[in-house]
């Protein structure tokens, strides 16, 4: 190892424990950390957002390859600095408008395109006609799940009768897929978990000798 | 510029799309005009949601803050836009209250909107005084330095009740089990199937899914809120029966062309 993979190795396992010493409780090591986490961060994401976005999708497409328009979402993001002055700060409230209204209207189209009108398709199996019992046994559970998923969700009326019977066993199939998700992040985050150890055994404390 | 679009002005393939979205716009409009000559429209109980307003008199009780986190996610996120508008009604709830209110956000954007509807409840529920301009903070741009920053706030400042509404992903457990282990009442809410267990185990209510969409309208009771979500109540009966209809034709070899409708290619 040479002298600054040993410093940067150091520097990640200061980090990596100092971190992991709000397990005890809140102290000023972690503080530390936090502290220079944000600020770094802060930093980096002013730098990033001036090269990826500003230079590479603002000035450079509009300079070198003549897109003229993007003065257009440029002249809205340069609105926001109106939130400067406390007379103008209005007119901040025109791009946030804009960016709000525009995230409803394609929300609502890419759902109902790409979500909820191939969910309803997928969900329109036979009944019977199937490939044996196993078969129509998931297409019941399919057809069943969703339907009584879609109803626990409905709000215009009391769950009580066979609304409220349906909705129950809406909500049963909403928490066993959450006990997989449960698991599935789980086993995601244990993994996470050894790789930071793995490099406080392997590449820190190895470090050593 | 329309070639470079596909070439049609008008794409067949979607038509299901706008049919189904032609239907959605007319319920909510019918639902809301409704709504505004003052046709009672019923909505169930949502628990976690009846918690919100006791949640932050629990906090003006203790003399402690309330926290709300908008999610992680930027503005063109639908469920950051959602925690938002719940941000709106949380916060003339403790503008009423005169509790202390605490909004760390990640991107400059939800910092602005933030500070827009923070401001704007605060002057609705006759306090414009009480609105201070830090109440709605940026803390970091990176996913773990701004939950390392929200953590530290919970533990040192003890806010009593904290609020999750919007978008939330790998953070969410340290979040909420940091918030936990400060002794908070808690109530989150995201349409992230993926975090809400992690939300369910460490939290005193969870908003599910839609429910979190739901939440704007259910605590404003405002008739434009109220007609769209009687409106989408509307659609979800009718999607429902549009699949029972379909299985049963699909069922007696009688659906291909209905089926085959929903995906158009």
């Amino acid at each position: 190892m040479t002298g600054i993979e040993i410093f940067q190795t150091w520097l990640i396992a200061f980090f990596t424990l100092a971190l992991f010493s709000f397990l005890y409780k809140d102290n000023p090591v972690y503080k530390i950390a936090e502290h220079i986490f944000a600020g770094l961060s802060a930093g980096y994401y002013v730098g990033l957002i001036w090269d990826t976005v500003i230079i590479q999708q603002l000035w450079t497409p509009m300079t070198v390859d003549g897109r003229w328009w993007l003065i257009v979402p440029g002249v809205m993001g340069f609105l926001m600095f109106t939130r400067f002055w406390k007379k103008i700060t209005w007119v901040s409230r025109i791009p946030l408008a804009f960016v709000m209204g525009v995230t409803a209207g394609i929300f609502l189209i890419s759902q109902l395109h790409g979500l909820v009108l191939p969910q309803m398709r997928d969900t329109m199996l036979p009944l019977w006609n199937t490939q044996g019992y196993g078969q129509l046994f998931l297409t019941i559970i399919i057809v069943v799940g969703v339907i009584s998923t879609l109803i626990y969700f409905y709000f215009s009326k009391e769950h009580t009768g066979a609304l409220g019977v349906t909705a129950k066993v809406g909500i049963w199939f909403i928490m066993i897929s959450f006990g997989a998700h449960f698991g599935y992040t789980v086993m995601g985050r244990v993994s996470l978990l050894i790789g930071r150890v793995q490099f406080l055994i392997e590449d820190w404390i190895g470090s050593f000798t | 510029m329309a070639q470079e679009a596909g070439g049609q002005a008008f794409r067949a393939d979607r038509l299901n799309a706008v049919v189904l979205l032609v239907i959605f716009s007319g319920a909510v409009l019918l639902y809301t005009h409704w709504a505004k000559k003052g046709k009672p429209l019923f909505l169930r109980k949502i628990p976690g949601l009846d918690a919100v307003e006791e949640a932050v008199g629990r906090a003006t009780e203790m003399g402690r803050p309330v926290l709300f986190v908008p999610g992680i996610a930027e503005l063109d996120e639908i469920e950051t836009i959602a925690g938002i508008s719940i941000l709106g009604r949380v916060a003339k709830i403790t503008a009423e209250y005169g509790t202390p209110l605490r909004v760390p956000v990640r991107y400059p954007l939800v910092l602005a909107a933030g500070q827009e509807v923070v401001q704007q409840a605060y002057i609705e529920a006759g306090n414009p005084d009480g609105y201070d301009e830090d109440m709605v903070r940026y803390v970091a741009g990176e996913q773990f330095a701004f939950t390392a920053n929200v953590n530290g706030y919970m533990m040192r400042e003890r806010p009593a009740t904290n609020i999750y509404m919007g978008a939330f992903f790998a953070e969410s457990l340290l979040l909420a089990e940091t918030g936990n282990a400060a002794g908070s009442i808690q109530i989150a809410g995201t349409a992230r199937p993926e975090q809400l267990p992690f939300f369910i185990a460490a939290c005193d209510y969870t908003l599910m899914g839609e429910e979190l969409y739901a939440a704007s309208a259910y605590l404003s009771h405002e008739p434009v809120m109220l007609g769209g979500l009687k409106g989408q109540d509307f659609v979800k009966m009718l999607i429902a029966i549009a699949i029972i209809i379909g299985v049963i034709l699909v069922t007696l070899n009688m659906g291909d062309t209905y089926s085959n409708w929903f995906i158009q290619t």
